[in-house]
């Protein structure tokens, strides 16, 4: 063995990407954050500075806080390898159910909110079950609930709307009210940036100090700054946008719910064991059975949970218009599955994060917005999002086939070394099976030389 | 049985053909020759080069991507794929049937290739002639009968149809009778003899002795990619044995490392194992076998493709394949009921798959989270957090003592090369800290250099106590590596052999035919 093999070159456009994390995985969410960054300061300039206003950003959160909480269920769905189709109507079912039980049955609030979890909780074992163990593809199984659902939203509520109790509307148009000295911002937002500025930091230094400990690769210090930096500069940046809203507002409650539910499902995702499975069993699910995984119980998790988010996100809706009707919900799932998968997550599973998705959901969100600020219809909209969607996948499906990371990841790529990626003189090339096809199917990705 | 008299003109020719994968030499000089209207058998090992030889003739490796010559009806031919070849009358039948289950036979037997009649499908037509074509080849059936709902032989047969209906002058069939019984075996032999008696010429591909000997005029056998001899069976006299010599014939070299075993007392016992196969009920895929391992011992499994070694090792690893219908596993003089594969890595199990991509690993991940993926509850705390730094610093441990050839763990098993990724394979399952590792083909598809290292890795696994059952198509590895071995014929075990009585012809003729009424006993006793 040679040196080579224990160290790894460093400099230059390779530690830029270890700004954002340095895996090929990052690479793509980085080339996404990219486009979402142009897309925000075209439209600040074309909108002359309405984009990145306290009220329209205050806006964007409120109105684009579910999609991006069922884009988290979402895509662990489709890392597993499955689609969830019914979230939508299940977030409407639950949304009635709670309606009409603080309405009609007087529930407070609390006790009603614990009822929507659990109708969602049943409503998830329902469509894990017929997935996980009868072995209904999920998309059937998804689309009989989405229409079952719809039609039990409008069973329940007599295809009518159904107001709920102002002291609800909180968790889908809420603010955490102000208090203390009067500086003409929100009290609370600054504390609340305060505090994630200090968690970003606490966390940078503990992760090097974990990659010492192991003696693994520890990024040099220009990296460390440079990233801290720029990511407490934007924090600083939007909370002091947040913070200097309409009097009386402050940074969203439903936005907080987000990004609680985020950290958590990172952490979920990237460090348990059943994360671990869900990307396990997307990625070769043969393989992991033969591992010891348990795959029922994977696929029963993933599509319970999404059930359980998207009543989650039934409730935040309601909240939010003050109502519960037969139409809420109608196209969230197509939302939620095309935030996933600008996000960088791969059709065939395996690949995904959660912090990609909301990325590809704030693309969305952010698309959105400028154009009905530029007064756009919602035709127009509605065409731009799909070319969007087309133009993230194919770009990534596109460059997959080139052998290639992505764009970015091509900037950003490795100097040649002793073991680069394969020489593309041998991807033509499969892989010799001498004992006969064991191994026909190979896609682009597996080819590897031999020895 | 007549044969083609030796100056019958030669049809096809096949000169000097070198076929390169990276890393691998799979064809090397390889020559063949075979006379019209003879049936022209090709022997030799797993990985002997024959599928890959029978690929260059039709196309499926266009010209360009090999060396050498093809001759075919006197002229050079330069097939770029199947279409141009089944043009000049090269039909390949596959190992694996190229049927559409949910078609009729007559949609299969035109597929491709359909009458027509003013641009629109002539079914009438295309019945009548599918109905003529199952005459030729005697399958008496419906043609509008649904090819899911014949068995294996007569798919065979309209496959063999099809062939026709291409008006085929060299058919090449890869191991028609692996998946057939006896009656329908013979049945197929009967009609390649028929065939021969119209001038169609034969290439077949098989693993059964006996059938070769029986129905060939020609049998030329390769070995290592190389032809190393063309027999002509009546003037040669061949027989079964001088077939095996000419397969195995080979010196065994020093790429193995030294043996010196400690051999313990038995902990691993197998009693009268039966495994069905997991779609055809009525087949059963392990008959009544039972096998004993000692700590510290390798015990090889000899075995021809579909014998049944991998079916017998991954029923056994926690009924991971087919259903189970009777036997019981006894691990140090108890009885382990294992259901599920998470039981069986519980007791102490570990399997290797022979399929690395598809069955080893998981080709989007890294190598650090494939180390440690067979036990993840090992580095995690009891809320299910797995420790990030544990397993950074064991895969490195791994990586450094299998000499794992990276420059980090960080990066995706894709990049490794074949030999690289199966050491990853089965650095996690070293990390399970298994009792007994079953390694399924563990050598397949990697270079020699690799090969040696594993070999070293099986050894120091035994010297550290455990057992290892080492399944392999390769003879010269079973006799270098292992301690003991077992032949599986068919489902059944054949022999049970310590590696100082075993050789290759021994081996080889356990691993033709059924048991002999002695060392079925034998096997059964121990």
């Amino acid at each position: 063995m040679t040196d080579v093999t224990t160290k790894k070159k460093t400099g230059g456009f390779r530690d830029l990407r270890l700004i954002f994390g340095g895996s090929q995985s990052s690479a793509r969410q980085f080339g996404i954050l990219g486009a979402l960054i142009v897309i925000i300061v075209y439209y600040q300039i074309v909108t002359g500075g309405k984009t990145l206003n306290p009220s329209n950003l205050i806006n964007i959160v409120n109105g684009n806080s579910y999609v991006l909480i069922l884009a988290i269920g979402m895509v662990m769905v489709i890392v597993a390898g499955h689609i969830d189709l019914s979230v939508g109507s299940v977030a409407a079912f639950v949304g009635i159910i709670v309606a009409q039980s603080m309405y009609v049955w007087h529930l407070p609030w609390p006790l009603a909110m614990i009822l929507g979890l659990v109708v969602g909780a049943l409503v998830g074992a329902w469509q894990g079950w017929w997935v996980a163990y009868v072995g209904v593809p999920a998309f059937i199984v998804t689309l009989a609930g989405m229409l079952f659902f719809r039609g039990a939203n409008q069973f329940v509520g007599n295809s009518t709307s159904i107001p709920v109790p102002q002291e609800f509307k909180f968790i889908g148009g809420g603010y955490i009210p102000d208090f203390g000295p009067d500086f003409g911002f929100s009290n609370p937002t600054l504390i609340l940036g305060a505090l994630v500025a200090v968690a970003i930091v606490w966390q940078e230094f503990r992760a090097r100090r974990i990659q010492r400990v192991m003696g693994a690769e520890v990024a040099p210090v220009w990296v460390l700054v440079v990233k801290l930096a720029l990511l407490l500069g934007v924090v600083t940046l939007a909370t002091i946008l947040f913070a200097s809203g309409r009097v009386g507002t402050s940074y969203p409650i439903a936005g907080i719910i987000l990004g609680v539910l985020v950290l958590v499902y990172s952490y979920i995702t990237n460090n348990t064991i059943i994360g671990r499975h869900i990307y396990a069993v997307g990625g070769n699910w043969r393989a992991a059975e033969l591992s010891g995984v348990n795959i029922r119980r994977v696929n029963f998790f993933v599509m319970w949970n999404m059930s359980v988010i998207a009543s989650l996100a039934g409730m935040m809706w309601i909240a939010r218009s003050v109502a519960s009707g037969p139409g809420d919900g109608v196209g969230w799932e197509l939302d939620a599955i095309a935030a996933v998968f600008i996000g960088g997550a791969a059709v065939s599973g395996g690949i995904g994060t959660i912090v990609g998705s909301i990325v590809g959901g704030l693309v969305i969100a952010v698309l959105n917005n400028g154009l009905q600020l530029t007064s756009a219809g919602a035709d127009v909209v509605q065409m731009v999002k799909g070319l969007v969607l087309l133009l993230a996948v194919g770009i990534d499906v596109y460059s997959k086939r080139q052998g290639r990371p992505s764009i970015i990841g091509l900037l950003t790529q490795r100097r040649k070394g002793p073991f680069d990626d394969t020489p593309a003189a041998l991807q033509d090339a499969k892989t010799p099976t001498p004992a006969g096809g064991a191994q026909d199917t190979v896609r682009p990705q597996d080819l590897t030389p031999e020895g | 049985m007549e044969s083609a008299a030796p100056t019958s003109p030669t049809i096809l020719e096949m000169r000097s053909i070198t076929k390169e994968f990276p890393g691998v030499k799979a064809l090397e000089n390889v020559n063949l020759t075979v006379r019209a209207g003879e049936i022209h058998s090709i022997c030799g090992e797993n990985g002997a080069g024959k599928s890959t030889l029978m690929k260059v003739l039709s196309g499926v490796y266009p010209y360009g991507t090999y060396d050498g010559q093809v001759i075919y009806q006197g002229s050079e031919v330069r097939f770029n794929n199947i279409k141009q070849s089944e043009h000049a009358g090269i039909v390949i039948i596959h190992q694996e049937l190229a049927l559409v289950p949910l078609l009729s036979i007559t949609e299969n037997i035109f597929m491709g290739n359909e009458p027509t009649k003013f641009g629109s499908i002539d079914w009438v037509e295309a019945k009548v002639r599918a109905k003529e074509l199952l005459a030729r080849v005697g399958l008496d059936e419906d043609p509008d009968t649904l090819i899911k709902n014949i068995g294996v032989g007569k798919q065979q047969l309209v496959e063999i149809a099809k062939a026709l209906n291409k008006s085929v002058k060299l058919l090449i069939l890869d191991e028609p009778t692996a998946a057939l019984n006896e009656s329908d075996s013979q049945h197929l032999l009967d009609l390649l003899r028929g065939l021969k008696g119209r001038g169609i010429t034969s290439i077949m591909i098989s693993h059964k002795l006996n059938e070769i000997e029986e129905i060939s005029d020609s049998i030329t056998i390769l070995r290592d990619g190389k032809t190393i001899e063309t027999l002509d069976v009546e003037h040669d006299g061949v027989d079964e044995d001088r077939i095996i010599r000419g397969m195995v014939g080979r010196a065994l070299d020093n790429r193995f490392p030294e043996r010196n075993p400690h051999i313990g007392e038995v902990f691993f016992e197998v009693k009268n194992w039966n495994v069905r196969h997991p779609l055809i009920a009525e087949r059963k895929v392990v008959k009544n076998s039972s096998f004993v391992v000692r700590r510290g011992e390798v015990v090889g499994f000899a075995g021809l493709m579909g014998a049944g070694r991998t079916e017998l090792a991954m029923s056994i690893f926690g009924r991971a394949y087919g259903i189970y219908e009777s036997g019981t596993i006894y691990k140090d003089g108890k009885e382990v009921r294992l259901r599920t594969v998470q039981d069986a890595i519980d007791h102490g199990l570990a399997y290797v798959s022979e399929d690395r991509k598809a069955l080893g690993l998981n080709l989007l991940d890294d190598i650090k989270r494939s180390t440690v993926a067979a036990k993840l509850r090992k580095i995690s705390n009891r809320f299910g957090t797995v420790d990030k730094a544990q397993e950074y610093t064991i895969s490195d441990k791994y990586r450094t003592s299998l000499r794992i050839k990276t420059p980090s763990v960080d990066e995706g098993v894709n990049k490794l090369s074949g030999g690289n990724q199966q050491k990853v394979v089965l650095a996690k399952w070293m990390f399970t800290d298994p009792d007994l590792l079953i390694l399924d083909e563990p050598t397949r598809g990697i270079d020699v250099g690799a090969k040696t290292e594993i070999y070293g890795i099986i050894r120091d696994l035994a010297a550290s106590g455990k057992g290892v059952i080492l399944i392999s198509s390769e003879l010269p590895e079973l006799l270098g590596v292992s301690d003991r071995i077992y032949t599986i014929f068919e489902g059944q075990i054949t022999n049970d052999l310590p590696v100082s009585e075993a050789d290759p012809e021994t081996l080889m003729r356990s691993m033709t035919s059924a048991p002999t009424h002695t060392s079925n006993k034998k096997a059964a006793i121990r």
